[in-house]
């Protein structure tokens, strides 16, 4: 077995692990460091894989930004008020049965032995003397412009309306209306006015 | 030697993992995101895989913009579990049928 084999095998196991650990860990930041560690390993396999971009981005992304946001959904809200597990074990049996059959099916359906006759990894970047971030930008920035901007679209949207939905106006505080204070004349706020003297003569 | 059938297991493993894993926890709204998470990722593995063995740019472009609708999906359905448990104060499943669908 080759060390790149072994290595297979390490992070395959580690990330199914992981992966079950998500699914029936009791407390859910537990849930979601074991996620942070599936999303980690499977960063592991894709540089296996040579696809060294892809892997930077998932940890980026999903270590660096979706987790964060789910540990602190999760530690936003209180834990002592999010469901218990009633219904863990009368649910199990009918959710183990799917989950391997359907297993079952997809690695029939794959022919998994006759894929396993295969060849290696192809590495098509540097075959073409690039790197494999070259190889993808290239083909992003040409073939796939359109999808890219709108991919941008749909992150601005989806900032858009996280912002929309969370946002609370409170009743009777006081806040500032930016409109309000940039339409201000002098006038609205200034106002001479005539005082008299002391000995009573109007000022001059 | 690896091959592409290994990844393609590892990804159909993956993927029912986390379909045990919604079947197992429909109490808990934030452990199901965190199983749709899983099953993306699920699917985004068979792409890089078939990706590199195929030597083809069209799959790791593509897993690029699922990691992006994924975000934001995420972003999303977080927003809208922080506003339910404002509103109801609570995210169990059970608890959250006013339309009786």
């Amino acid at each position: 077995m080759t060390f790149e084999a072994l290595l297979f095998y390490f992070f395959a196991a580690v990330m199914v692990a992981a992966s079950l650990a998500v699914v029936t860990l009791r407390n859910p930041v537990h849930c979601a460091l074991s996620l942070v560690l599936t999303f980690f390993t499977c960063a592991c396999l894709w540089l296996l894989l040579r696809a060294e971009f892809l892997a930077i981005a998932l940890v980026l992304v999903y270590v660096g930004a979706v987790m964060v946001l789910f540990l602190f959904v999760v530690m936003m809200l209180d834990i002592k008020t999010l469901p218990g597990r009633e219904g863990f074990t009368s649910y199990l049996p009918a959710g183990l049965v799917v989950a391997t059959v359907m297993l079952a099916e997809l690695i029939g359906l794959m022919g998994a032995r006759k894929l396993m006759q295969g060849g290696p990894v192809r590495d098509a970047a540097t075959e073409q003397g690039l790197s494999n971030t070259e190889w993808l930008g290239r083909a992003l920035f040409s073939d796939y412009i359109l999808p890219f901007e709108i991919a941008a679209v749909i992150l601005t949207v989806a900032i858009v309306a996280a912002v929309a939905l969370t946002l609370r106006r409170r009743p009777n505080v006081r806040t500032q209306d930016p409109a309000q204070q940039a339409a201000t004349r002098k006038q609205d706020r200034l106002r001479l006015v005539d005082l008299p003297h002391h000995d009573g003569s109007k000022q001059a | 030697m690896i091959t592409l059938g290994h990844y393609l297991v590892l990804g159909a493993i993956l993927f029912c993992v986390s379909v045990a894993g919604i079947f197992i926890n429909r109490k808990n709204v934030i452990i199901l995101l965190m199983a749709l998470e899983l099953m993306l990722l699920a699917v985004n593995m068979n792409f890089v895989a078939f990706s590199a063995f195929l030597g083809d740019a069209a799959g790791q472009i593509f897993v690029f913009f699922i990691l992006t609708v994924a975000a934001a999906e995420s972003a999303i359905g977080l927003a809208i579990l922080v506003l339910l448990f404002r509103n109801r104060a609570t995210i169990n499943v059970e608890e959250l049928d006013t339309m009786k669908g």
